[in-house]
């Protein structure tokens, strides 16, 4: 069995031994892209599972192991390892966790330390916590992100995203249920027997597979009606987890209406454009903007490949990260960084530019960022954009759920109210 | 045309309407459906059968328990606000907004300019449900309530956030002897406030306004109060006839879009739809046999005091009163303990009345046979009560319980005490009370939620805690707030959960709350191995059995669990052991008499809200003030820092050394200007602007910018924000300066010198909400102070654009604003110094009052410094002594300045032996979710007692109090051990 190694400062590291030995369990916030992160992952050679669990229980272990007041995802998240270890039929001295940290004022910076906290609590401090994060915090001998797993990471959210967003705009229209299940299915099979290959992973080949990817989900026969569109922004983990927005795109779609849900790939550029930003309001090194501004680049660059191949399909594309930036100026400054920062109110304007003004914004209860970034605009956008219809949902352990879908149902009244308003205006 | 009808499905009632094809009202029906939705329904549309028999008709559902009784009958719905948009469109189409207030919900409509609809947040329960719970809490029923508010004299202020809230501030009132009309009055006036404050969110309320729903249309009070809080006349003020219906109105508007069905056919479908079976959520049954139960019942029944007979004893007596938030204890023990009187009853809101009638009856009983030697009296209620009737001792609440716990297990090392309204858990080590915790407003009010279900259900307590005990499958309620867990409750009744799950499932709802968010324990060991439980709840069995089964552990509840208190303060009496006790003499009792005036006292810019209690013969007694000014007597100054620091900041406006001639620049009084201040004050007088000042705070200022507030679950010292500007707007200041700032200073003592997102990006939140601004120059540029070099650089060039002032005069006034800052912080530290050598020298003990610099704002700590300084102590702020300890590693990422100096406080407060630190937290402030269990941590490890207080728009003083006041109870009885 491996040592249990610390480093100066008490902190238990995950060794190479530990990489041989322990599966590595992951919570997760995007069925298909964190699907894609564990293959890549597993090909690197950790043993790695993703959770999928979504009972009450991971509620109760994590009021039981997390300050009730802390932020539900951080609640969410920590209940689902403790319950997975505690339940999940895993010997618990080998296994090991990833959690990622993003660094920052947000409290969320602060989730790998309360889930250390949380094993200390339930006497389980001897299972290692791996950071994931882009920071070069907290390293360990046994996992470390190369500069080829980072690109190879970056691959797997590209295609995330753009099977999410192509789904997103065939599920609600689909003739045959499931047909759009079935297809995302076969192309993460298909993608993941092409990484065990060595395909797919050069920008020249995802650009040939997006194209694909697009073409194949062109096929899937659908009505030609129309739905109302609802775009889901907000605190990152509630946004995209089922498990944290009470299955908020199950709900939308079963009110016949379109989720249009911005992808992770923003949220990844916005995060290192922060660090280039910092350079520019506080001082600091110019080296190190350069290479922000050279990471950043990259992943815009793929990011436009994977708008150029919705362009040409029937599917509606995204806007650019910069085209975001353009919207928001005005509104948050470039310094506002905190959590999804300005993005968010970046996403609720390219939303409603791009004929969305239905927004379903899902924040933790008590989210810092958000009472200025996501309710805190709520207000001036109503007076900009007088269609724009936007419901602030808190989720929580108490919140019920009734009382969400109920106010969820009345935005989607006023769509309908403000759609009918707009006409007589509109000729 | 067929008639149309529209059922409108609430949380607590059921509207049924039926319209003609001219949109008038053929019938209407308006019932409370007692969470039997559906066949209350069925039940109205069979008793109008003659009316729709034989027609084809169209019937829409709306209302928030409409949907799942539309869903399972196949019937058309149409949300609730949208159809009373239909409605109000069409019968006053000239309305400009509409408010409406149901039983769980608050909705508000703006016409004119886009359509603007909003629900209250999730955590905003200050609707029908809360006035009901309002009037049970004051035993009166809502009528009365309402009755009793036309007639109110004053207003005081109760916090509007949420019912939990409202109830800890109502108790103490009504305890210290408010006027039931004044707290009447002063509950509408909550909701009117939490309706502006949580709905409007930065648009005007002005012009025609419709008031709709159950509340609005019953309660003359509570329109009085909106009338008034929006200075409306009756043109502009409509109370529309059938407010109460308007949603099932618009609902059989809205039937417009759908298609006509024999009435018959729908109404088959309504009687035999069942719920749709949706899966609740539970949790395994308390007691799985009888025998369990009774073995359970006779473990218990051990704990119990002496027998003695009453009838017949004769000799000394000790006399204990435990004047609770909702219920008063009475206890008349014998000097072994024996139990020669008990009381336990709810107070009604009159604790004097009630111990006045008790003490008759105990001198009835006592005749010639008893003397009483000794009498004290502790809980919420301890002063009047004390003063009433001249009772010998009072005696905080905790150290009552210690002592009655150890009369029954000597042992004991944990108690914890969940009566009414408060959960009390203490851990006791080496004789002495070693660690407090006491609930906040979020789980406040657990004892007394189930009495207030069990009531509205029709059960006595006892009986609906019975039916629980062998619930087979106990529901799951969550267990944030006893607001949340009511809505949990109506979920669980129309998903079809029993009476007995239910009851269960609040009982273990209520213990969850108390372990993992009072006591925060993972385990039964994070307590002790001998825990005493009591307070009125515990009788409870159901609550008994789940703590048990929560913990794994079996546990002692004494018999006498209810009066635990009472039980413990004649302990204390008995142990004066005093040769005749001053408590008012049976003759005295009778010429008796009390009334209560409130009153305002105009002494310092606390404003305390008095109320003067006189009794007979002149006697008078003042509660509810925060120092001893109102008392005749001369404020007591003791050396106080955030007095000393918040007057040093106060005076930073001007001309400084500075002529002024550059023009008037506004400079808000609020969040993180208490630390940057004396930068920005040097920085813009060097460079000859003048510094205004936004006014002190003060609850009138927070109004001034309340409805321009987007969040209701945001800190206060953020909201406050608002108020700040537009009084700066009104100053006509040139412009007012207000920087974004990720990062504060670097004081090189943590991993990182962020600000909270909330301090950081405020200025921008301001400036999206709050029109005013337009007004004047708003700048709010994002600055990084933690780089004073590259500060000169990017400060002189933002000086030069905006300002056109040449870089080298600003770069010399940054310098010089640093420097200035510099001298602030050793200003603070040396006095800082200077107090705590004072305090030594006199053998005072120190407080270290821990929070961010902005609490130093009398607004926010609610006086709390001078209640500290009164009881004696000298009280330093955390950055007077978070330098006198270098950087360590924490369990957390350290990041935060303001968060870091608490830590490095706390860890310099345990090498110290005459200090203890109080830590300050506001409400709704995340980042001390994390601070406060890592403040603990160090605390505890250091032999340091752990005191929190958490703070919001509205403070209870009473719970300050008796935390203060265990915390100088428990650090006494260590003296005593130690010294």
């Amino acid at each position: 069995m491996a040592e249990l190694v610390y480093d100066k400062d008490g902190r238990l590291l995950f060794t190479k031994e530990m990489k041989q030995e322990y599966t590595i369990l992951m919570p997760q916030m995007l069925p298909i892209h964190f699907g894609m992160f564990r293959q890549i992952l597993e090909l690197e050679g950790y043993k790695v599972d993703m959770l999928n669990t979504s009972h009450r229980g991971i509620i109760d272990e994590g009021l039981k192991y997390v300050h009730n007041d802390t932020c539900y995802p951080a609640l969410l998240v920590i209940g689902q390892l403790i319950d997975a270890i505690k339940n999940g039929g895993y010997d618990p001295h080998k296994v090991a966790l990833f959690i990622t940290q993003t660094g920052g004022g947000c409290r969320a910076s602060n989730y790998i330390h309360l889930l250390r906290k949380a094993l200390q609590k339930a006497g389980l401090e001897y299972v290692p916590v791996i950071s994931v994060n882009l920071s070069g915090l907290e390293k360990n001998p046994g996992f470390s992100l190369t500069l080829g797993l980072i690109r190879r990471l970056i691959y797997g959210m590209m295609y995330g995203d753009l099977i999410m967003n192509v789904s997103n705009q065939v599920r609600p229209y689909e003739i045959n249920r499931g047909d759009t299940d079935a297809m995302v299915e076969r192309w993460e099979q298909q993608l993941i027997d092409g990484f065990q290959q060595g395909k797919g992973m050069s920008r020249k080949q995802m650009k040939a597979i997006f194209r694909r990817i697009c073409a194949d989900f062109e096929t899937i026969p659908v009505t030609g009606e129309e739905k109302v569109r609802v775009g889901v922004v907000g605190e990152i983990y509630i946004k995209f987890s089922s498990l944290g927005n009470n299955k908020l795109e199950e709900f939308l779609l079963a009110e016949g209406a379109e989720p249009v849900v911005p992808g992770l790939t923003d949220f990844m550029i916005f995060k290192i454009f922060n660090r280039e930003v910092d350079v520019d309001i506080y001082g600091g090194l110019w080296a190190k903007k350069k290479v922000c501004r050279i990471f950043k680049r990259y992943i815009e660059h793929c990011q436009q490949d994977m708008i150029d191949a919705l362009n040409e399909s029937r599917f509606r594309a995204p806007g650019t990260f910069e085209g975001m930036h353009k919207l928001v100026q005005g509104y948050l400054g470039d310094g506002n960084k905190m959590g999804e920062g300005w993005l968010l109110t970046g996403e609720m304007l390219e939303l409603i530019h791009s004929g969305v003004p239905n927004i379903v914004c899902a924040q933790p209860f008590g989210c810092l960022p958000n009472h200025i970034v996501g309710k805190g605009m709520v207000r001036r956008l109503k007076d900009d954009y007088p269609n724009s219809n936007i419901v602030a949902i808190d989720y929580d352990p108490g919140a019920t759920k009734i009382n969400q879908e109920n106010r969820i149902k009345l935005m989607l009244a006023n769509a309908k109210a403000l759609a009918r308003q707009a006409e007589p205006s509109a000729h | 045309m067929s008639l149309r009808v529209g059922i409108d499905i609430g949380s607590t009632t059921v509207k049924v309407v039926v319209l003609d094809e001219d949109d008038r009202l053929l019938f209407r029906s308006y019932e409370r459906h007692f969470s039997k939705t559906r066949e209350r329904t069925v039940e109205t549309l069979r008793s109008i059968r003659s009316m729709l028999q034989g027609q084809e008709i169209k019937l829409v559902i709306t209302g928030s328990a409409g949907l799942g009784v539309a869903k399972a009958a196949g019937l058309d719905f149409v949300q609730e606000v949208y159809a009373t948009a239909a409605a109000v469109n069409t019968y006053i189409p000239d309305t400009d907004a509409v408010i409406e207030l149901g039983g769980e919900d608050a909705k508000i409509i703006f016409f004119g300019g886009a359509l603007e609809e909003r629900m209250n947040g999730s955590c905003a329960g200050g609707t029908g449900a809360f006035i009901d719970q309002m009037a049970t809490l004051m035993n009166v029923s809502v009528n009365e309530l309402d009755e009793l508010s036309l007639k109110h004299e004053k207003i005081y202020p109760i916090a509007s956030r949420c019912g939990v809230f409202a109830k800890s501030d109502i108790q103490p009132i009504l305890n210290q002897g408010g006027r039931k009309e004044d707290v009447a009055a002063s509950i509408f006036q909550a909701v009117v406030d939490q309706t502006v404050a949580g709905l409007t969110q930065g648009r005007e309320l002005k012009g025609k306004i419709v008031f709709l729903g159950g509340p609005l249309h019953f309660l003359m009070g509570l329109r009085q109060r909106f009338v008034e809080t929006l200075q409306l006349d009756g043109e502009h003020a409509i109370f529309p006839e059938d407010g109460d219906c308007f949603a099932a109105m618009g609902a059989a508007l809205c039937s417009g879009d759908y298609e006509a069905r024999p009435f018959e056919e729908l109404l088959k479908l309504l009687e035999e739809s069942r719920g749709a079976v949706s899966s609740v959520d539970t949790m395994p049954p308390l007691f799985d046999t009888r025998e369990e139960y009774d073995a359970f019942l006779a473990r218990h029944n051990a704990s119990t005091p002496p027998a003695v007979d009453a009838a017949c004893y004769t000799g000394d007596a000790y006399l204990g009163i435990d004047a609770g938030s909702t219920t008063t204890k009475i206890a008349l023990i014998a000097p072994d303990g024996g139990l020669l009187y008990t009381y336990y009853h709810s107070n009604q809101g009159n604790p004097v009345a009630i111990v006045r009638e008790q003490l008759g009856e105990i001198y009835k009983l006592c005749g010639e046979r008893i003397t009483i030697k000794g009498s004290a009296v502790t809980g919420y209620g301890e002063d009047l009560i004390k003063n009433a009737f001249s009772c010998d001792l009072g005696l905080v609440e905790t150290v009552a319980h210690y002592k009655a716990a150890a009369h029954f297990n000597p042992q004991v090392d944990f108690i914890i005490d969940i009566g009414g309204q408060d959960m009390k858990c203490f851990k006791i080590r080496g004789g002495a009370v070693d660690s407090i915790m006491l609930n906040e407003a979020c789980s406040s009010g657990c004892g007394s939620f189930i009495e207030t279900f069990a009531k509205a259900l029709g059960y006595s307590i006892a009986d609906f805690a019975k039916i629980g005990l062998f619930a087979k499958k106990p529901v799951n309620l969550g267990s944030r707030c006893t607001v949340f867990m009511n809505s949990s409750v109506k979920q669980a009744q129309k998903d079809g959960a029993s009476v007995e799950d239910i009851s269960a499932g609040l009982s273990i709802s209520i213990v969850k709350n108390a372990v993992y968010k009072v006591i925060r324990a993972a385990s039964a060991d994070d307590l002790g191995k001998h825990i005493v439980v009591q307070g009125g709840t515990f009788y409870n069995d159901a609550v008994l059995r789940a703590f048990e089964q929560e913990l794994g552990r079996n546990v002692t509840r004494p018999t006498i669990s209810g009066i635990m208190g009472a039980f413990g303060a004649a302990l204390a009496a008995r142990d004066l052991k005093l040769e005749r006790s001053s408590l008012l003499s049976e003759t005295a009792l009778q010429s008796f008499s009390h009334t209560a005036k409130p009153l305002t006292c105009n002494g310092c810019t606390n404003h305390c809200a008095l109320t003067v209690n006189t009794f007979d013969g002149g006697r008078r007694f003042i509660s509810g003030n925060r120092c001893s000014k109102p008392l005749g007597k001369e404020k007591q100054e003791l050396p106080d820092l955030y007095a000393y620091k918040y007057k040093k900041l106060r005076a930073m406006e001007g001309k400084g050394s500075g002529d002024g001639s550059r023009g008037r620049v506004g400079i808000p009084f609020g969040l993180n200007m208490y630390e940057n201040l004396p930068f920005w004050f040097e920085l813009f007088t060097r460079l000859n602007f003048e510094v205004v000042l936004s006014p002190e705070s003060s609850r009138k200022l927070y109004i001034k910018g309340q409805r321009t507030i987007p969040s209701d679950t945001v800190c206060y010292p953020a909201k406050l924000l608002h108020g700040h500007l537009e009084a700066l707007v009104e100053a006509g200041v040139d412009a007012i300066f207000y920087p974004c700032m990720s990062y504060n200073f670097d004081e090189k003592v943590s991993d990182n010198c962020y600000n909270c997102p909330v301090v950081a990006y405020y200025p921008e939140l301001l400036a999206a909400n709050m029109p005013s601004l337009k007004k004047t120059r708003f700048l709010n540029p994002y600055v990084g102070l933690h780089r004073p070099k590259d500060y000169e650089k990017i400060g002189s060039k933002w000086f030069e654009e905006t300002f056109g002032i040449p870089k080298k005069e600003a770069v010399a006034a940054i310098r010089a604003a640093y420097a200035a800052y510099d001298a602030y912080k050793a200003d603070i530290r040396a006095t800082g110094e200077a107090y705590i050598r004072q305090a030594r020298a006199e053998g005072r003990p120190i407080i270290v009052m821990a929070g961010r610099p902005y609490h130093i704002d009398p607004e926010i700590n609610h006086g709390i410094n001078d209640l500290v300084t009164s009881f004696g102590f000298v009280l330093v702020s955390e950055d007077a002594v978070s330098h006198l300890v270098g950087y360590a590693p924490r369990k957390v990422l350290n990041q935060w300045t303001f968060q870091a100096r608490m830590y490095n406080a706390a860890r310099y407060v345990c090498t110290q032996e005459d200090m203890q630190l109080i830590q300050l937290v506001s409400f709704g402030c995340g980042t001390d979710a994390i601070t406060g269990d890592e403040v603990r941590a160090i605390l505890e490890q250091g032999g340091k007692l752990y005191t929190q207080l958490k703070i919001d728009d509205i403070s209870n003083l009473g719970a300050v109090k008796i935390r203060v006041r265990s915390l100088m109870a428990a650090m006494d009885e260590r003296r005593r051990t130690n010294g």
